[in-house]
């Protein structure tokens, strides 16, 4: 991969009516990078700066300093036109929190449809999108339905499908499964995967929800609008005490590790385990004991 | 809670697939043949068209009826002060309610102005339910409505803007009136009373909902548009439709209709003086 889709450079925001407190930053100094196809999730407490530094990205907001490049331009510079931030969020695509306030139309494929008739395509095109994005978020046989009348993990999914149907190179999840029930969620968890695996669409995930995190190729921890902690979900859920510090939880799996290994005097590596994996090593473990 | 406009009656039928901009024309030379009518022959001319339409369309007589309930009212009030209000030559019954201080009089004339009058109003609704909510889809009819007036943006008119509120409007109905029975099951577990007391204290009552309901709309309003924005909207400008609305030979036929319907009630108004009513 020569250069990354997204990459952030020193990157500073300020919202205009926070507190007076001097360098009360939302983002401070905020330096990462997003390859093509690459699942990264970035975590983080209430008011670390995840979801701001995602609207940077898509230009809901803009930076005060430091830059910002969406595959290779820079999305910072002054002479930005109105065509240009088409482009960038053609190529960035965002799901919110709450799927009731990002439907738009009162029938399931008028909303998929919605964005790909804002790029101005043509009539044939869009439907085929639409119906293409339906297949992979599996709601087809809804495609008729009213949105009210759907769950919120649906609901979720025909965002999803909205933001699909544009064919983006990134989708930015703030968090989106926050809302839902467990079901919804792991409906929605899936979806995700497979769009990264399957249809190599770079995934951007912001969430609280650690086992969600650790099925990233990569983790970014943020902590008072800087990034902590960097790395593979391996590397980074290692420390436990580190995520501690940052005011977050560990996966439950390591935590118990943590937590063998210093009152029993266990010596068993601080990894991401499957639920199987995990109970197999204690199981061995105290076998020999 | 959707009775609003949860009213669309699904069939298959050909005024279910006639264009809406064509059932927008239509309503509109329908409203103006009502107002111009002035015979028999139109009038009947007028509720035959009624009637097919409703055959065509497979949507049961009763329920045709049943959304007439609502102006029910109204038809009985024009039609009395029309009875007992209006002066004409034949008398038809006359009572002496209070003797020597008021005498009841009907006439002839009244009588048949106070039923034209009913008539049109029932005709004209009956058509316009049956036209725009039976067998047209609220998007339908925004589509409609944003093809059709689309000439009227070289006046400046924001017809694309206004379709779009119209759908965003539909579309959060049924959203704001769930958020409205939450709010009110909180004021009530909070010891509000809805249902006691007097105008004033019942209307005093309302406001604990409908500054929440507010407030909350404004903050799904913000969210929704940072939402569109993101899937880059920007108006109407360079935007595409999905379905892109055709005239097809039956909306011809129909608009074919329509100009013939026009053109009776006015050629009878002009040969059929005999029998004006």
């Amino acid at each position: 991969m020569s250069n990354p889709l997204i990459k952030l450079e020193n990157v500073t925001f300020k919202y205009p009516d926070s507190e007076i407190k001097e360098n009360n930053f939302a983002v401070n100094n905020v330096s990462l990078e997003i390859n093509k196809g690459e699942f990264v999730a970035i975590l983080g407490h209430n008011g670390s700066g995840k979801s701001t530094t995602a609207k940077l990205i898509n230009m809901i907001l803009t930076a005060e300093s430091g830059k910002i490049f969406v595959d290779g331009k820079d999305i910072t510079d002054e002479n930005m036109t109105e065509d240009d931030i088409f482009e960038v969020r053609k190529k960035i695509g965002m799901v919110f929190q709450n799927p009731d306030n990002q439907i738009v139309a009162t029938v399931v494929e008028e909303d998929v449809a919605f964005g790909p008739e804002n790029l101005g395509l043509d009539p044939k095109e869009i439907r085929k999108r639409v119906d293409e994005a339906l297949e992979l978020v599996n709601m087809k046989e809804y495609a008729r339905h009213a949105p009210h009348k759907l769950s919120g993990g649906q609901k979720q999914r025909i965002a999803i499908a909205g933001t699909i149907a544009m064919k983006p190179q990134c989708i930015i999840f703030d968090e989106s499964t926050a809302m839902l029930d467990p079901m919804g969620r792991k409906d929605v968890m899936n979806t995700i995967k497979r769009l990264n695996k399957v249809e190599g669409i770079a995934i951007v995930l912001i969430t609280h929800y650690m086992n969600e995190a650790v099925q990233a190729d990569k983790v970014i921890v943020m902590k008072n609008g800087s990034v902590y902690l960097e790395g593979t979900p391996n590397q980074v859920f290692s420390q436990p005490q580190k995520l501690w510090n940052a005011g977050l939880e560990v996966p439950q799996s390591i935590e118990l590790i943590d937590k063998l290994n210093k009152e029993l005097g266990f010596d068993i590596p601080l990894k991401v385990y499957a639920l199987d994996e995990c109970t197999e090593i204690i199981k061995n473990k105290l076998m020999k004991e | 809670m959707e009775a609003s406009f949860g009213v669309y009656y699904e069939k298959d039928s050909v005024i279910h697939k006639l264009d809406p901009r064509a059932k927008l024309l239509f309503m509109i030379v329908f409203l103006v043949s009502i107002f111009v009518a002035k015979d028999i022959f139109s009038y009947l001319l007028l509720i035959l068209i009624t009637i097919s339409s409703i055959l065509l369309s497979r949507v049961p007589f009763t329920l045709v009826l049943k959304g007439l309930k609502p102006i029910f009212v109204i038809v009985i009030f024009t039609t009395i002060l029309n009875l007992f209000w209006t002066k004409g030559e034949t008398v038809l019954v006359s009572l002496n309610v209070i003797p020597n201080f008021w005498t009841l009089t009907i006439y002839k004339e009244s009588l048949i102005r106070a039923g034209v009058l009913a008539l049109r109003i029932i005709v004209l609704m009956a058509c316009t339910s049956l036209y725009f909510s039976y067998t047209t889809t609220p998007i339908e009819l925004t589509d409609g409505i944003e093809t059709g007036l689309a000439p009227l943006k070289k006046i400046k008119v924001p017809v694309h803007e206004f379709a779009m509120m119209m759908t965003i409007a539909l579309r959060f109905i049924p959203t704001l009136i769930d958020e409205t029975t939450k709010i009110m099951n909180a004021q009530k577990a909070r010891g509000a009373d809805f249902s006691n007391g007097g105008l004033v204290k019942r209307a005093k009552a309302l406001i604990p909902i409908i500054i929440p309901l507010f407030v909350s709309a404004f903050r799904r309003a913000d969210e929704l548009a940072t939402a569109m924005e993101c899937r880059c909207y920007r108006g109407g400008n360079g935007r595409t439709r999905m379905k892109v609305l055709k005239m097809k030979a039956r909306d011809y036929i129909f608009l074919l209709i329509t100009i013939l319907m026009i053109a009776g009630v006015v050629l009878l108004n002009i040969y059929a003086k005999g029998y004006k009513i």
